[in-house]
């Protein structure tokens, strides 16, 4: 099952989303990149409805970058992961709503401050320190509300990370194997290796 | 003649009373008199019918409260949102259960026993049907002490263990529903089984058994490792009973925490989650288990660049 993790630290996001296409019980893909880098400091996760997921996170990629073309400046991760709320809240009352579970990290380098959002595919939003989608937030919930800590440094933010993925490849019957893990931080959007 | 002409009058005042007044006597049939003749059967009445629930789809209703998607013939089931969990390491067994029972989405009661003493060397947790769990690991206390007087001898966790697993095989598709670690300390040891109505029994180090057990493990898996010292295990026990009690709707309430040593077990406590969440196990404010409690004053905000802040 699909399984996306994020959490703050010190002064960044880290994201991290399972590399399986999966199709009823195949998987059609094992090196599937689901983390869009939507602006130089802004990440978003996706998962849930296949071919809801892609189209709909290529259609934010590509509003988000025409507002920057147009006004020569990037939303903040604030207003952008309202505009992405937005649409899905508009997408959900349509007759083909996108089924989407987003997670939205970005950098913050008016305030200098990191920010996530956890978005449903109901249109729900809320800014939070750490977050899950999928099977795996069972298990990872309970071990943040246990070990995340907002000033933490990267190595330590990287190191709860791997706790969550054992701890989800330890008890989830269907676990995923790969993750792809993507960091934003003042220095901008980078992918790195657990 | 005016009193006489009221009488039998059907639009006064008093008429209108006395057959209201008729009417509700109707009402009151005793429910020994249903469907006996004698009393002209309550046919005089019109059809006989149930008492349903006041909402629009009482069968909806009514299987929220049951078990009938995995057998039709089931009636109502509470306790059906738990967390326990059990562990062993190097000083015995930790056995921690929340208290919280549930009935569909309604908080029957918060104040549980969940830990079943079947005897002082034994402990088995309940989760699933509450009757069905106490009913028969009492009964399973009873065969233990049959057992210590034919034998001689305690009874081992894990033949206690296997005589429960084998009753309620023999129950197997009846309806039973219930998911217990059984806990002890026996010539090998210290001990624990997970046997549930399926007829499964395993023997184990850790188990965490309900519907908060995902959350339990989230906690559990991480603090374990078998040197733990008593204070340790103790304390990762009752923090995963206030992780799963936190995340899960289904559990809360309070957390029981039981310490089985060689000479038997010993209840440490029942602690109020809500206290576990602000004040911790010592009922020291800002002493926590709570995320919001212990990372408070935190941030993850960077300060401005020196550079410019100063420019």
């Amino acid at each position: 099952m699909e399984t996306s993790f994020a959490l703050t630290g010190k002064g960044y996001v880290i994201i991290a989303a399972d590399t399986t296409a999966a199709r009823s019980i195949v998987k059609m893909k094992v090196d599937a990149d689901k983390i869009k880098v939507l602006s130089p400091h802004l990440l978003m996760s996706y998962s849930g409805e296949p071919g809801d997921t892609i189209q709909f996170a290529e259609y934010v990629e590509r509003n988000i970058r025409l507002y920057q073309i147009r006004n020569l400046y990037a939303l903040t991760p604030s207003a952008a992961a309202s505009w992405i709320r937005r649409s899905l809240a508009e997408s959900l009352r349509s007759r083909n709503p996108y089924a989407v579970n987003l997670l939205v990290g970005g950098y913050d380098t008016t305030s200098h401050q990191p920010h996530l959002y956890w978005i449903d595919y109901l249109g729900t939003m809320t800014e939070i320190p750490f977050g899950a989608h999928g099977y795996g937030s069972y298990f990872a919930l309970s071990l943040l509300d246990r070990y995340h800590d907002p000033e933490a440094s990267l190595e330590e933010g990287l190191s709860t990370l791997k706790r969550c993925i054992n701890e989800v490849a330890k008890r989830l019957v269907v676990s995923p194997d790969r993750y792809t893990v993507k960091v934003v931080d003042k220095d901008g959007v980078r992918e790195v290796e657990l | 003649m005016n009193s006489l002409a009221e009488k039998y009058s059907t639009t006064s005042p008093l008429s209108k009373l006395r057959k209201a007044q008729q009417l509700a006597e109707d009402e009151e049939l005793s429910d020994a008199m249903w469907g006996s003749s004698a009393g002209f059967g309550s046919l005089a009445k019109g059809i006989p019918s149930f008492t349903v629930a006041p909402v629009p789809d009482p069968a909806a209703f009514l299987r929220l409260h049951t078990d009938d998607h995995a057998d039709p013939n089931c009636r109502i089931k509470i306790q059906h949102g738990t967390t326990t969990l059990a562990f062993r390491y190097k000083g015995g067994v930790i056995v921690a259960v929340d208290s919280r029972a549930t009935a569909g989405s309604y908080v029957a009661s918060g104040t549980v026993k969940k830990v079943i003493e079947i005897n002082p060397y034994l402990l088995g947790t309940m989760a699933g049907g509450a009757a069905d769990c106490q009913y028969w690991e009492t009964y399973l206390g009873m065969h233990c002490r049959l057992h210590e007087l034919r034998n001689r001898e305690r009874i081992s966790v894990s033949a206690a263990s296997k005589y429960l697993s084998n009753l309620v095989y023999s129950y197997k598709g009846m309806g039973l529903s219930m998911g217990t670690m059984i806990c002890g300390w026996d010539k090998t040891g210290p001990c624990i089984f997970y046997v549930d109505s399926d007829g499964t029994r395993l023997k184990g180090d850790l188990f965490s058994v309900g519907s908060g057990s995902t959350f339990a493990y989230g906690v559990l898996d991480q603090g374990y490792h078998w040197d733990l010292t008593d204070e340790e295990a103790q304390e990762l026990g009752r923090r995963s009973i206030y992780a799963a009690g936190h995340r899960d709707a289904f559990s809360g309430n309070t957390c029981n925490l039981y310490h089985v040593k060689q000479d038997g077990w010993h209840f440490i406590g029942n602690y109020d989650l809500s206290k576990l969440h602000y004040e911790g196990p010592n009922n020291v404010a800002g002493q926590g288990y709570g995320y919001d409690v212990r990372t408070e004053g935190r941030t993850s905000a960077n300060p401005p660049p020196a550079a410019t802040a100063t420019a």
